[in-house]
């Protein structure tokens, strides 16, 4: 185990995150001689999608998939390229200079970088439904996360919801397992399809439409399918009953899980609280942040790649990541060897082809993203869609204002189960666009760390004296 | 609500004091799904019940004491032998 | 479109801005209220909270008593405002301590209090110098390193940003007209009508009381006022909500009603509230641990930085124009300890359309250039 004191005072480069995109950038820049560290806040590498993947106990090849397996490659490269990877080890700040801020264990550091890539990925959109917050509800990719990284599946009776490629490669995962599934409520709206269409042929030409036919075959022959326009989960204190309804007509579900999922989103925490720009996507109804071909941020020497950089998939990550490491060659150390970044390119473009099809295909429903009433939006400090509304009534127009009249936002996760809600509740309510109201304005730390871990960093004499009077 | 495709069960944790089988390789909350536990904190807003739900370091629902420090997210947490894990109940006390 | 008429316009939507507008509405006045967006440079979202006594007024004398007249209308002016919103913004008024780190610190403090109470005319605010052990009796988790403190009674707090947003609620139920993203270019004066010219169209109103922090500055000399500023910043370190632990704001450091802890007053130059030293936030976290050492493994769930509006010399400034007759001028440093001032003194001079000099004529930015001359 690497601990805070075992870092270097300085790297050329800094990677945050050890999935797909952190692992190749990581890899390919360390081959080349780059004193290189990756940091990842979880107990192994992997990320989400290969979560797990030097340690799971699942040995049967096919529960979780040939995609799965091919994260080995991925992880094995970084092990031998030289790069430093540090686990459990939680990047809580990156300033504009780039310095890392680093907590390990308890102890913090900073570190100073020639270059950062940003590889923090995805998180799952907000599934803000009425009881979202009672146990027994979680998130389709929580569910993934216990069986790559534990072998730990359902138990009782499970129902899963939503939409999105995720939630039926869960299902086919999970059956594979021997869980039964009780029902798959399917919330994308129908009128989906039509709207996809046009985006068709590219995915046809895409490897993923073969793939994706034969899981909802593989499904579909398991469970039952509803198409849903209401979801709520009930119970006292945990999950009781999931509730649906289409139309005029409701239906209640005995359930011990629910696992939500429609579609995931970049997690912008860490690059938006460096001050890079981000935009709005209309496409994917998230923010992501504004990047070059080189995936470089509008803050020199930061990029972010993989699916923090707007969503295209685990493969599609890794050759981000390769395309970022090779511009951070060119700059520290342009005598180096490295791909052509053309090539790469190619084939970045070749894993994003289809994703158009699949963004439109699944786009979650209005009513599941902008909920009303009483329903919880920001999980950690209680606010519900009603209090939202009703202050963007009185003229609130963004969700900084916004946080500080409600608190939304304000606690420890920090905006990111409620941060795309409240920007589309005030986009509705005061008739804007989520461009318009835009998005939190992040700062450090954007995870917790002590006081004491604060207190231990580096001091300047000016900076005492700005205290000390 | 969890059950676990292989039986590896080898270090033993306490949760509220009660001993219970852990996997080495399991984080904090993995470790309480797979025990059955209902909740692992109430919130310090309005008391209300959470349990786990993202698994992956965003949510702050696992949020749980162990070994006498509050609030720390169980998802990222691995297991050891010994380790006491406490429900973590509204707002953390400063000191612990 | 057609101009929106208005007995006053109030330009700002912070703190001082929606006080004065409440007070006008209550007055009988039709108000609108002109804000910016919701990036916009706000002191009101980065306050310490503080309805602070202890140390106002060393340079100023009447300052202390301005401060003392708003801090003791300040219970009064939380019922009202609960009456009408049925939000309780948390005032208490325990006293509040100034903690001492070395015995340096402590003779610094004594100092300026002793410089303060000295001034002619200055009011007495019975502020005393304590001991580690009688400090201890109070806040009973302080650490060894802390040698005494300046203990006020007159002291208290609020919840600030719930201040904020009641004060927003009570001025949208009584029918002022907030307008975001008004942010006001020009402002010219016909036939005794002000025109407020905002990128979103024209709002006249037949007074204009400017209330913008120190964007005060820009506006000021537009109805032949003026507003010297010397902005700085300031930065703030939050904690994750703990039990109640501890009874008495210290200006540095106060537990929230919700259970967070605020630690912070620091003091740069600059005018970027998204810029954050991070050896300045840990110079605040160093110290907060030994004032509170229990507060060592408590978690940081957040920093940020605010831009103080601050005048020249550090004292308010509430004058009126002679050239624009209906003009008026608003600025101060402490928007939450003189909130109840602007709302149930300063705006209903304003309703009658005169200041009191009486009150407040001390606070005329005509001071600056009596020092300029001399």
């Amino acid at each position: 185990m690497t601990s805070a004191a075992d870092l270097s005072p300085s790297y050329d480069l800094v990677v945050i995150g050890g999935g797909p995109a952190g692992l190749a950038a990581a890899s390919l820049a360390a081959r080349v001689g780059l004193s290189t560290v990756l940091f990842d806040e979880n107990p192994g590498v992997g990320g989400q999608i290969y979560r797990g993947i030097t340690s799971t106990p699942i040995k049967n090849g096919t529960v979780l998939g040939e995609e799965y397996w091919a994260g080995g490659a991925l992880a094995s490269e970084a092990k031998v390229s030289g790069a430093a990877i540090v686990t459990g080890a939680t990047v809580w700040t990156l300033d504009p200079s780039l310095a890392v801020g680093v907590s390990i264990a308890g102890k913090a550091r900073l570190i100073q970088a020639r270059r950062v890539i940003i590889a923090t990925g995805a998180l799952e959109r907000p599934f803000p439904i009425p009881g979202w917050t009672l146990p027994g509800v979680m998130t389709a990719g929580a569910a993934q996360t216990t069986l790559k990284a534990q072998g730990l599946v359902p138990d009782g009776r499970t129902v899963l919801a939503g939409c999105g490629p995720l939630l039926w490669l869960l299902a086919a995962q999970l059956l594979r397992a021997g869980v039964k599934i009780e029902a798959m409520l399917d919330t994308a709206s129908r009128r989906n399809w039509l709207r996809a269409l046009p985006h068709l042929p590219d995915f046809l030409l895409s490897p993923y439409w073969r793939k994706g036919l034969a899981l909802l075959r593989e499904v579909k022959a398991k469970v039952p399918v509803i198409a849903v326009d209401r979801l709520s989960a009930a119970g006292d204190g945990k999950l009781k009953e999931v509730v649906y309804g289409t139309g005029g007509t409701e239906h209640r579900l005995a359930a011990d899980l629910l696992l939500l999922h429609h579609g995931v989103v970049p997690n912008v925490n860490l690059a938006n609280a460096t001050g890079a720009a981000h935009r709005w996507n209309e496409r994917q109804l998230c923010f992501e942040p504004v990047l070059d071909d080189d995936f470089t941020s509008s803050v020199p020497g930061i990029a972010v790649a993989g699916d923090g950089a707007g969503i295209a998939g685990g493969t599609a990550a890794a050759e981000r990541g390769r395309i970022a490491a090779i511009a951070a060659v060119r700059a520290l150390k342009p005598e180096a060897s490295v791909p052509d970044p053309q090539v790469v390119r190619q084939k970045l473009a070749r894993e994003e082809m289809g994703r158009a099809f699949l963004d439109i295909l699944y786009r979650p429903a209005d009513s599941f993203r902008r909920p009303e009433g009483d329903t919880v939006v920001c999980r950690c400090e209680e606010v519900t869609a009603r209090q939202v509304r009703a202050m963007a009534d009185t003229g609130c127009e963004g969700p900084n204002q916004m946080k500080a009249f409600l608190r939304s936002g304000m606690g420890p996760c920090q905006g990111r189960l409620c941060g795309l809600t409240v920007t589309e509740l005030i986009a509705e309510q005061r008739g804007l666009s989520p461009a318009e109201v835009g998005y939190y304005r992040l700062r450090p730390p954007v995870k917790p760390i002590t006081l004491a871990e604060l207190a231990s960093l580096p001091i300047g004499e000016a900076e005492r004296k700005a205290v000390e009077r | 609500m969890f059950k676990r495709l292989h039986d590896t069960a080898t270090v033993t944790i306490t949760v509220d004091g009660q001993p219970v089988r852990a996997r080495i390789g399991d984080t904090v909350a993995a470790a309480l799904l797979a025990a059955g536990i209902d909740h692992c904190r109430t919130t310090p807003v309005t008391g209300a019940p959470r349990a786990p739900y993202c698994l992956m370091g965003v949510c702050f629902d696992c949020l749980v004491t162990i070994d006498g420090v509050g609030n720390r997210q169980g998802c990222l947490v691995p297991v050891r032998e010994g380790m006491a894990v406490a429900t973590q109940i509204g707002k953390r006390e400063a000191g612990r | 479109m057609a101009a929106r008429e208005y007995d006053v316009a109030v330009v700002g939507g912070g703190l001082v801005g929606a006080a004065t507008a409440w007070g006008l509405a209550r007055e009988g006045c039709r108000v609108a209220l002109l804000d910016e967006g919701d990036r916009a440079v706000r002191a009101s979202r980065g306050n310490f909270a503080l309805v602070w006594v202890q140390s106002k007024g060393l340079g100023l004398a009447p300052y202390a008593g301005w401060t003392i007249r708003s801090s003791d209308a300040w219970a009064g002016f939380a019922a009202i405002l609960k009456d009408e919103t049925g939000l309780d913004v948390c005032f208490q008024r325990p006293g509040g301590f100034h903690l001492a780190l070395s015995e340096k610190e402590l003779e610094a403090r004594a100092e300026v209090l002793k410089r303060l109470h000295n001034q002619p005319g200055i009011v007495d605010y019975k502020t005393e110098i304590l001991d580690h052990s009688q400090v201890a009796r109070m806040l009973p988790d302080i650490g060894p390193e802390v040698v005494g403190a300046s203990y006020c009674p007159l002291d208290g707090h609020v919840n600030s940003l719930r201040l904020f947003r009641t004060l927003h609620q009570a001025i949208h139920a009584r029918g002022v007209d907030y307008l975001p993203s008004h942010r006001v270019d020009d402002i010219q004066r016909e036939g005794g009508v002000f025109r407020l010219l905002t990128p979103q169209g024209e709002v006249r109103a037949g007074r204009v009381a400017l209330a913008a922090g120190n964007a005060n500055m820009r506006l000021a000399p537009m109805v032949g006022l003026e507003a010297p500023m010397k902005p700085e910043r300031g930065q703030i370190v939050v904690t994750e909500r703990l039990r109640p632990f501890l009874n008495y704001p210290v200006v540095t450091l106060r537990q929230t009603d919700e259970g967070t802890v605020m630690i912070g007053d620091s003091k740069e130059e600059g005018t970027d509230p998204a810029r954050i030293t991070l050896g300045v936030a840990a110079t605040e976290a160093e110290r907060a641990v030994r004032q509170f050492p229990l507060l060592a493994n408590v978690n940081v769930v957040r920093t940020w930085s605010a831009i103080r509006v601050m005048t020249q010399d550090g004292f308010p400034i509430y004058d009126e124009s002679e050239t624009h007759p209906g003009a008026f001028v608003l600025c101060c440093h402490s928007g939450v300890t003189l909130a109840a001032n602007h709302a149930l003194t300063v705006a209903p001079m304003i309703a009658r359309g005169a200041l009191d000099k009486a009150l407040v004529a001390p606070f005329s930015a005509r001071r600056f250039h009596v020092q300029e001359a001399a």
